[in-house]
């Protein structure tokens, strides 16, 4: 496939890998934040190929995985509404809430479906006038611009049908938090290629400086993430600490301005906590009181609920590369893809889910 | 008088945690393995339910006879490249072909939703008649229901299908033995993609077709050439992957493939990118996998090249005789991993 076969050649991968080794004299432990690069690695076998002393550590840029319960189990009620179209992208379907999942709702008789679009959603809403259709707005900054598109064309059409669950993330923040974190150990991050598609790359300028960590901005494909770990490499050998772009042929240094004029036509900045985390400050996207209509939270009177984890779920570490998926006690015995104690078990971007499909030896 | 049937009232299926049927447990995938495992297999427990292969062989008469039996909910009842009619045959007829053997005759049920437009009925019918004759096969008895409207989806066919073995082989995920070449009769993926780009309404530069086909043929071709089969599956729900782990499993080995020798078009493998599907979970209807010793490998891919509905068939591993069952997947880069089943429907990916 054109512009795809051509970053998953075999020659200049191992290519890239050859340099990295020659380069590489010390121990360096870096984080891949999206949870996309981390299927990648896994799935294409690309830290067999890195040198010992490099690490990957997986971050905490899985949409579906960071999720909050609270949210899901607001999702869950919702779907079980008989005057509810309740719609969301497929990943979210098997992530368990407190007690049960969408599936299990849907096989109950709740309408939920499967859509690719929120766009999708809007047209559901205005097919159907007499129920109300609720769009599960989850994702980083790379997704924002259709949800803020769907919430734009549903007020421009005046549909009093269509609302969103929305868990919109923000990664600066997140990389923060993982920084700010007393026993931190990542040394240099390869940045979400898609989200800076989106956003350009300036804002991780400020967190370069004050952490003195270099990031490079790297896409998805196997060729992208090991040039992007060789570039995190040579700027820690050289003990550099800048914001460099891997994934030139997507990302502007300015990033997509007419999708961020739209997030910030519909989306302000609030907080949101993260699962598994906890709570971020100013790390996620809320609607804005010209668009309060739309929020469902508001809409069902659902919002300001507290939920527990299950205690022996460890994917907030694994979530803030603080251990592997392999080391939590649970992994492959009592948390499996079919059983899943957290959304890292569910998700094609989890890293546990990832690890479970491609690593585990039986 | 006669004794009471033992009854164990306890379900044997998990229903803490699954107290109702889930779409998954249709998929293909382990959440149905564990369905028929768990609860079907131990309630008729026999000798030939045990074999577990798409086809019960056995002999009846003096005669060994396949016999099988497949149910079609296919939504849209039309696509690119078929319809619920002659996928009602070619699966069937596909069912017994992968245990060797010829296809005869076939049985046809149909369960009508109240208010379906005879126009349908009459297409798809006209189909049905007309994918039996092309696979050499009568539809000799049927039956036919209609239920209220908003309980059934349009049309859902039942078919079983009786096939004549001519052969002794013992065509068997069991009978894989290590060193035997992996083969599949074409690319994999198509009937899927096509099904999922009308139902999503997805829209490609050119309509995907199903790859739905009789392949007895081509089958009976291999097994007349008097090579030694050893197992032969069609890849159905599941795709690829759950054919080579449910064979993995069962023959207790490990299998390896080769990630770039396995045939995928182009279109699919596009559309399943977009969509976030890997292509070799991805189901056929005219694929199946052949798994012969080594030395038959060459002149059965010969074989199958040269037949229209495998022409694009492909050597893509082999059987290694490690014993424990599980698939390895070399990947595009050289890299190993695990090729594991989903564990229900592939869900499409957030980005």
């Amino acid at each position: 496939m054109k512009y795809l076969d051509e970053y998953r050649e075999a020659g200049g991968t191992h290519q890239l890998a050859r340099e990295l080794a020659r380069i590489t004299t010390r121990p360096w432990l870096l984080m891949e934040v999206c949870g996309g690069q981390t299927h990648a690695i896994v799935k294409f076998g690309l830290d067999e190929l890195l040198p010992r002393q490099v690490t990957l550590l997986h971050g905490p840029g899985c949409p579906v995985c960071v999720t909050p319960l609270e949210l899901i189990d607001s999702a869950l009620e919702l779907a079980a509404r008989p005057d509810v179209i309740f719609c969301s992208f497929g990943d979210m379907l098997r992530v368990p809430g407190s007690t049960t999942d969408l599936l299990a709702v849907k096989a109950a008789g709740g309408d939920v479906r499967i859509v690719y679009s929120p766009l999708d959603a809007v047209k559901l809403a205005g097919q159907n006038p007499a129920r109300e259709v609720v769009f599960f707005a989850v994702g980083f900054e790379t997704t924002a611009p259709t949800t803020a598109m769907a919430v734009y064309q549903a007020a421009r059409q005046g549909l009093r049908n269509f609302s969103l669950l929305v868990s919109h993330v923000l990664v600066p923040p997140a990389i923060e938090a993982i920084l700010d974190a007393p026993d931190r150990r990542v040394q240099g991050f390869l940045a979400a290629g898609h989200v800076c598609a989106v956003m350009g790359w300036e804002e991780y300028l400020p967190l370069a400086a004050k952490y003195q960590v270099p990031i490079v901005v790297t896409g998805f494909e196997p060729l992208d993430i090991l040039q992007g770990v060789l570039m995190c490499v040579r700027q820690l050998e050289s003990g550099r600490a800048e914001v460099e772009n891997q994934y030139r042929r997507a990302v502007r240094q300015a990033g997509n301005s007419p999708a961020q004029q739209l997030i910030r036509e519909v989306f302000q900045v609030t907080p949101r906590k993260w699962r598994g985390i906890g709570e971020i400050p100013r790390s996620g996207l809320g609607l804005r009181d010209a668009y309060a209509a739309f929020d469902a939270e508001r809409k069902f009177g659902l919002a300001g609920r507290g939920v527990a984890e299950p205690a022996e779920c460890q994917s907030g570490l694994v979530l803030q590369g603080k251990i592997k998926p392999h080391e939590c006690p649970a992994f492959g015995t009592r948390c499996t893809p079919e059983h899943p104690l957290g959304a890292t078990m569910v998700s094609s971007e989890g890293a546990c889910a990832a690890y479970y499909r491609y690593r585990r030896e039986p | 008088m006669t004794t009471p049937a033992k009854f164990t009232p306890a379900c044997p299926f998990p229903i803490q945690d699954y107290p109702r049927v889930l779409l998954a447990h249709g998929g293909g995938g382990k959440l149905m393995h564990q369905l028929i495992g768990k609860l079907f297999v131990p309630a008729f427990r026999n000798s030939l339910l045990e074999a577990q292969h798409d086809a019960s062989v056995f002999d009846l008469a003096g005669q060994r006879i396949a016999f099988t039996t497949d149910s079609y909910v296919v939504r849209p009842l039309f696509f690119p490249g078929g319809d619920l009619g002659s996928l009602a045959v070619h699966g069937t007829v596909n069912d017994l072909a992968m245990a060797g053997a010829r296809p005869r005759y076939l049985s046809a049920a149909f369960i009508i939703e109240e208010g379906l437009p005879m126009e349908t009925l009459w297409k798809i019918t006209a189909s049905m008649q007309q994918a039996a004759q092309a696979a050499g096969v009568q539809i000799i008895t049927g039956d036919t229901k209609v239920v209220d409207k908003g309980k059934g989806d349009g049309l859902f066919i039942n078919t079983a299908g009786i096939g004549i073995l001519e052969h002794s082989l013992r065509i068997a995920p069991q009978s894989v033995q290590p060193g035997d070449a992996i083969l599949v009769s074409g690319d994999v993926g198509r009937h899927g993609m096509a099904i999922m780009a009308v139902r999503e309404g997805l829209e490609f530069e050119s309509a995907i077709r199903s790859d739905s086909a009789p392949v007895a043929e081509a089958v009976l071709q291999l097994i007349q050439a008097g090579l030694e089969i050893h197992c032969l599956r069609d890849l159905t729900r599941g795709g690829l992957t759950s054919v080579l782990n449910e064979i993995a499993e069962a023959a207790r080995l490990t299998l390896q493939v080769e990630e770039k020798l396995i045939p995928v078009r182009e279109d699919v493998r596009a559309a399943c990118e977009i969509l976030g599907l890997d292509p070799l979970q991805v189901a056929c209807e005219g694929r199946f996998a052949v798994f012969v010793p080594e030395r038959d490998a060459a002149r059965a891919l010969e074989i199958l090249r040269a037949h229209p509905v495998s022409a694009g068939a492909a050597r893509i591993g082999q059987a290694s005789p490690q014993s424990t069952a599980r698939v390895l997947l070399q990947s595009a880069i050289g890299a190993r991993r695990i090729l594991d089943m989903s564990s229900g429907e592939q869900l499409p990916r957030i980005c």
